[in-house]
């Protein structure tokens, strides 16, 4: 078939150089990559605002044993729409929203997405996502947690519960028409001077999330569509005494929502492999090594579900074999780890803030991927299942893995996108509060689960409550860390000092354009004439006074 | 001269690092009192995973630790770091070995949850000579239409095949004890069918081969004693069971761990767990009530009217921690 | 700066053109990847309920067979008409291209009035029982794939009124409806070998 060439779709209306936009410029439908990522990280961090205030008024509310702050109906409700919002509004349309959406294009050296109003299209439909569940509330918000179980799903506050599902249905085919773009735009767009070995492994990170995205995504739509037949329709898939069967949900649903874990991680740790080499000044340990872990963690993922389903309707052997099958995971994940580690041995690290958010994950994520671990035997799973040790394990790994590789990803970039570096001494304050608030927040909850305390119980047994009272005075520190974030941002975006191209001394593409880089990113193409983080090289080339390095 | 010190320094953080992995593996506090015969299997599953764990986690701290302190840059500091690429030999080192750790955790796995009866759950041949169960009967006349075609159901559901089985030494003998145990929002309902006692509170013998039924009336509950470290859903149209064994006297608590409404969180009652004469004299004593058992009218609320009040709660509460309903 | 990529300085002449290659098809490939496991759910929650029940479909909700079998037949046709369309604009024929897509088009509207007819015959209806609520989601959400393939199909005729539009070098929205139709076509066979043959034998 012969490729006709298209027109790009340019937006014309404004200047060339974004430097001479306005600020609302970027609130408006534009087809420009750059945009749109900026529109996903901004959309993004509002819905983290709102599903943290949530969590904050679940926090009050658990400080003391007795239900007396929320209603507990109220509680539930608060309670599914802060998973909801972290996860669909936040941390995937941040990561592979954002970031993927901003830097694919200027990392391959492309000057936009493949399908630039696709882009559009999809980060459209973002905010009627977020609109619907925050509507939701009028009629109660939908309250069954956020796997929203059947029959519970079926019976409480069903038109909630429809809103909610619209909602998931439309974040997830946002999901599904950005992975299709970035999968073209990664398999044929980078610049022809750059090998595949050349490829920054966020690139590569960005590829497995989206072949990820691409076939679990749709399968969570036919567990919800179904679900939303059976609540409207009168149908009967997850109704027992008709005929139907509950854990036929679980199964569609775990499907997606094990690997969508795995979207919310794979970008960070894309993020992670280019922000460690740029502030060790060292090339990545273990190139290829990072990329094929991405893919075997990809691969693997799939066929994991079950261990969040010990002790549901599942026979033995499958709680067996998904036993087997979860603990492998935990082998490309250490490699990554590892890399990462060995990546800052001998460098000369920068210990800026964007370099602490990243170390910071790197201690964070591997408490909780040890965590998991226990979780994936079935033995104990089934004591710890469904107690605070889950809700330990799985905010080491969202917040202290995610939102911390976010946060890293964010001062590392935001020369980029803004022309502006942002302010250090705010930034420290950040990851000190931030650092603080995730172990005080969330390391006692172990404890928690493990001495017996369920999750999702807005009343609970009072002899938990002084170490309920920590998690929560956690919570307002987190709260509380986001302020200097915020007034960082805010100034840094109109006052901060001027960045330059370059200010990291980065060797990947996107440093190599102006900050913030042009619509259709160079006027001229780059050439790659070396790797990506093929730092030290020359200067290794030129001298030899590395040696007393080793000897110090 | 160089060299020692730093192959002393490994050996002597491989030490203290084993040590400490040691010692937090085995005195970790917390994990709650073992009160079944399955406790004392996870939790030495645990203490070892806690230790390996430990261990790894000491170690990449301790090396982020060091590299960040060692290699930071210097105040005036120019250039980069050292050009190092990889390194094959120490890359399939630390792929071997969690390799190495994670098959051996997992044929671990496989061992405890045969131990612990996991892998032979339906292995009872007494259950079937239960039917008709007198827990079904009464359960049946709730009004809720809905609920009484699940519980036609259920009652004509065969025996449970998902959950915790026969542990090894109990293989293919019958219970001693079967309680059939239905979850509804908010409470549970025990029912014993050869006596037909029905109870809020579950009570058992010490040391006798207990196998519980579990079932749902209304939406997904999940029973959990975390003395006994067991849980297992009760799940509508899917029978379950738990088959164990407890092992000290006492009264622990039952939570519900499935989010199931508003309530979920004072879904909790308890298990007793008797001496063999006690539990024959609470047996006798209760027996003479069951005869016109009464379900308390919590039975008939729930699937129409989900809007549950502060009241009913406090209802459903007090008589889930005061009364047995069979003493009603 | 030592650690910069000195692109700019050795840079090849690239034309600053607001051009890249359409990878349109490509695109649609990859996004049928997502749909068929979309089918794919389904499919394996039906499976899924049909290996619970002893008797499937339940009594009084058998399938029919005749009219399904006609539209098949109709279905699996159009997927050889429209590839005539295809060859004759690889041979720069627009009229020939048009004519074989309203074919295509006129047997997807046949396809789908047989189905709403089948539903108005049945006797059974969504709500009846799983079998039932299986049956009219898995066919229903079938033919919405084919409602938007036809609506595809009368897209690429809509435009081909211009001349030049369409022509043996540049046609990929001929070949995207094609591929789409295709693969609706794909994904019948399935459906029709699940829900009515083997329902039936
Ligand atoms: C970013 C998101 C994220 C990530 C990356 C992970 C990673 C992992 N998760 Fe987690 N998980 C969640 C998010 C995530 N999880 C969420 C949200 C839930 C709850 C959902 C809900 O119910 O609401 C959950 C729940 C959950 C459960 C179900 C618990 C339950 O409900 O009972 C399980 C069980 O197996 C599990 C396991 C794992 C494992 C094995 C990993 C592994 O990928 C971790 C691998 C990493 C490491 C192991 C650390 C680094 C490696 C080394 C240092 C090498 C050496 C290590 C060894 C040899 C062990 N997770
Ligand atoms: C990325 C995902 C993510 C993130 C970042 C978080 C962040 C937090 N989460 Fe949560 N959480 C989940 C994902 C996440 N969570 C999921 C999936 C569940 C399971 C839901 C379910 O069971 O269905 C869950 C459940 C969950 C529970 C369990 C509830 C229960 O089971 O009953 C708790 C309890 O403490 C909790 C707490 C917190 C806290 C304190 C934070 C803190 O980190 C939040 C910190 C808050 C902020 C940083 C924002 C504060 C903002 C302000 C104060 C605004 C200032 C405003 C202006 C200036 C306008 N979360
Ligand atoms: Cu019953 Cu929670
Ligand atoms: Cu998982």
């Amino acid at each position: 078939m012969a490729q006709a060439q298209l027109p790009l779709d340019t937006p014309l209306s404004l200047p060339e150089h974004p430097k001479a936009w306005k600020w609302y410029d970027y609130f408006t439908f534009n087809v420009d990559h750059k945009v749109i990522g900026i529109q996903y990280l901004v959309t993004a961090f509002i819905f983290y605002l709102i599903g943290g205030l949530m969590a904050v008024a679940m926090r009050t509310e658990l400080a003391t044993a007795n239900s007396d702050f929320l209603d507990p109906n109220l509680y539930n409700a608060f309670l599914t729409n802060h998973g909801t919002i972290m996860i669909f509004l936040w941390v995937v349309p941040a990561a592979i929203g954002g970031f993927g959406n901003y830097l694919v294009p200027l990392m391959v050296g492309a000057r936009d997405m493949a399908f630039p109003r696709l882009n559009a299209l999809a980060f459209w439909l973002n905010p009627p996502a977020g609109a619907l569940l925050l509507a939701s509330f009028l009629f109660g918000g939908a309250q069954a947690g956020w796997t929203s179980y059947p029959p519970l799903s079926t019976i409480t506050a069903t038109t909630a519960q429809s809103m909610w599902i619209l909602a998931i249905v439309l974040a997830g085919t946002s999901s599904i028409m950005g992975s299709v773009n970035f999968i073209v735009t990664i398999w044929k767009m980078k610049v022809p001077s750059m090998r595949w070995d050349q490829l920054p492994l966020f690139c590569w990170a960005m590829l497995a999330t989206s072949l990820l995205a691409l076939v679990s995504t749709p399968v969570l739509a036919v567990g919800l569509i179904l679900l939303l037949f059976d609540i409207n329709f009168g149908t009967s898939f997850y109704k027992p005494d008709a005929g139907g069967n509950v854990v036929i949900y679980q199964h569609l649903f775990w499907f997606y929502s094990h690997p969508a874990v795995y979207l919310m991680i794979l970008p960070i740790f894309g993020i992670m492999s280019e922000v460690i080499p740029v502030h060790a000044r060292k090339p990545i340990f273990g190139y290829q090594a990072i990329a094929y872990s991405s893919l075997a963690i990809c691969c693997v993922g799939l066929f994991v579900w079950v261990h969040h389903m010990f002790t549901s309707g599942t026979p033995p052997w499958m709680r067996m074999f998904f036993t087997i099958s979860t603990l492998i995971v935990a082998v490309p994940t250490g490699v990554k780890i590892f890399s990462w580690v060995a990546t800052l041995w001998g460098g000369k690290i920068r210990l800026n803030s964007a370099m602490l958010f990243a170390i910071g994950l790197l201690s964070m994520f591997v408490l909780g991927g040890l965590s998991g671990v226990t979780l994936g035997t079935a033995p104990v799973d089934i004591h710890v299942h469904d107690t605070y040790y889950v809700v330990a394990h799985f905010h080491y790994v969202l917040f202290g893995g995610s939102v911390f590789g976010l946060y890293a990803g964010i001062y590392h970039w935001f020369p980029k996108m803004t022309g502006r570096l942002l302010d250090e001494r705010l930034g420290i304050l950040h990851f000190i509060l931030t650092l603080i608030g995730t172990n005080l927040t969330f390391l006692p909850m172990h404890e928690l689960g493990l001495k017996g305390m369920p999750r999702r119980v807005a009343m609970y047994d009072p002899q938990f409550e002084s170490i309920n009272l920590i998690c929560t005075i956690g919570a307002f520190v987190l709260a509380f860390s986001i302020i200097p974030f915020l007034i960082n941002i805010i100034w840094s975006w109109n006052k901060g000092k001027i960045a330059g191209d370059n200010p990291w001394g980065g060797l990947s593409l996107e440093w190599t354009t102006s900050s913030p880089p042009l619509i259709e990113n160079w006027k001229v193409l780059p050439v790659v004439t070396k790797g990506p983080y093929d730092y030290g090289i020359e200067q290794r080339k030129g001298s030899t006074d590395e040696d007393d390095d080793e000897k110090e | 001269m160089e060299q020692i010190p730093a192959s002393i320094w490994t050996l002597t953080a491989g030490v203290v690092v084993t040590l400490i992995s040691f010692w937090v593996g085995h005195h970790h506090g917390l994990l709650p009192e073992q009160a079944s015969e399955q406790a004392p299997l996870v939790d030495n599953f645990f203490d070892i995973m806690l230790t390996i764990g430990t261990a790894l986690f000491l170690v990449v701290q301790g090396a982020i630790i060091l590299f960040v302190i060692r290699y930071r840059r210097r105040a005036g500091e120019e250039g980069d770091g050292l050009p190092v690429e990889g390194n094959l030999p120490l890359e399939a080192f630390w792929t071997a070995i969690p390799a190495l750790i994670v098959i051996f955790l997992g044929i671990y796995s496989v061992d405890i949850f045969q131990r612990m009866g996991g892998l032979n759950p339906g292995d009872h041949a007494m259950h079937s000579m239960h039917t008709p169960k007198p827990a079904m009967a009464v359960v049946a006349e709730a009004p809720s239409k809905t609920t009484s075609d699940a519980t036609a159901l259920l009652a004509a559901a065969p025996t449970p095949e998902i959950g915790i089985g026969a542990s090894p030494d109990v293989q293919g003998k019958a219970p001693d004890v079967v309680v059939d145990v239905t979850g509804m929002q908010y409470a549970w309902i025990f029912t014993y069918p050869d006596s037909g006692i029905v109870s809020g509170e579950l009570h058992i013998p010490v040391g006798k081969d207990v196998q519980l039924n579990l079932s749902a009336r209304d939406v997904i509950h999940s029973f959990w004693v975390p003395q006994f470290r067991l849980k297992q859903d009760a799940i509508p149209g899917v029978p379950t069971e738990l088959r164990f064994k407890a092992t000290k006297v006492g009264t622990y608590p039952v939570v519900c761990a499935e989010l199931c409404g508003g309530y979920h969180g004072a879904m909790r009652t308890q298990v007793i767990v008797h001496t063999p004469e006690d539990f024959e004299a609470w047996r006798s004593q209760n027996q003479a009530i069951a005869t016109a058992p009464v379900i308390p009218s919590l039975s008939d609320r729930h699937v129409e009217e989900m809007g549950v009040t502060p009241q009913l709660v406090a209802q459903v509460e007090a008589m889930t921690h005061h009364h047995s309903p069979a003493k009603l | 700066m030592q650690g910069t990529v000195d692109s700019q300085a050795t840079a090849i002449a690239v034309d600053h053109a607001h051009e890249h290659p359409d990878f349109r098809v490509l695109g649609l490939l990859v996004f049928l990847i997502s749909e068929s496991l979309m089918f794919g759910g389904l499919f394996a929650a039906y499976l899924l309920l049909r290996g619970m029940h002893e008797q499937w479909p339940p009594e009084g909700t058998e399938v029919e067979l005749l009219v399904p079998t006609i539209n098949t037949i109709i279905l699996i046709s159009s997927s050889f008409v429209i590839h005539y369309g295809d060859v004759a604009i690889k041979k720069d024929d627009v009229r020939g291209m048009r004519k074989w897509y309203w074919i295509t088009a006129a047997m997807g509207a046949v396809f789908l009035s047989g189905q709403v007819y089948e539903y108005l015959t049945l006797g059974y209806g969504l709500r009846t029982n799983v079998f039932a609520n299986c049956f009219y989601v898995m066919t229903g959400f079938h033919g919405l794939h084919v409602f938007v393939g036809i609506l595809l199909i009368l897209g690429v005729i809509w435009r081909s009124r211009r001349p030049g539009h369409y022509n043996a070098h540049k046609h990929t929205g001929v070949a995207m409806a094609e591929i789409y139709w295709h693969f609706v076509d794909v994904i019948w066979i399935i459906l029709f070998t699940l829900l009515y043959i083997l329902t039936r034998f």
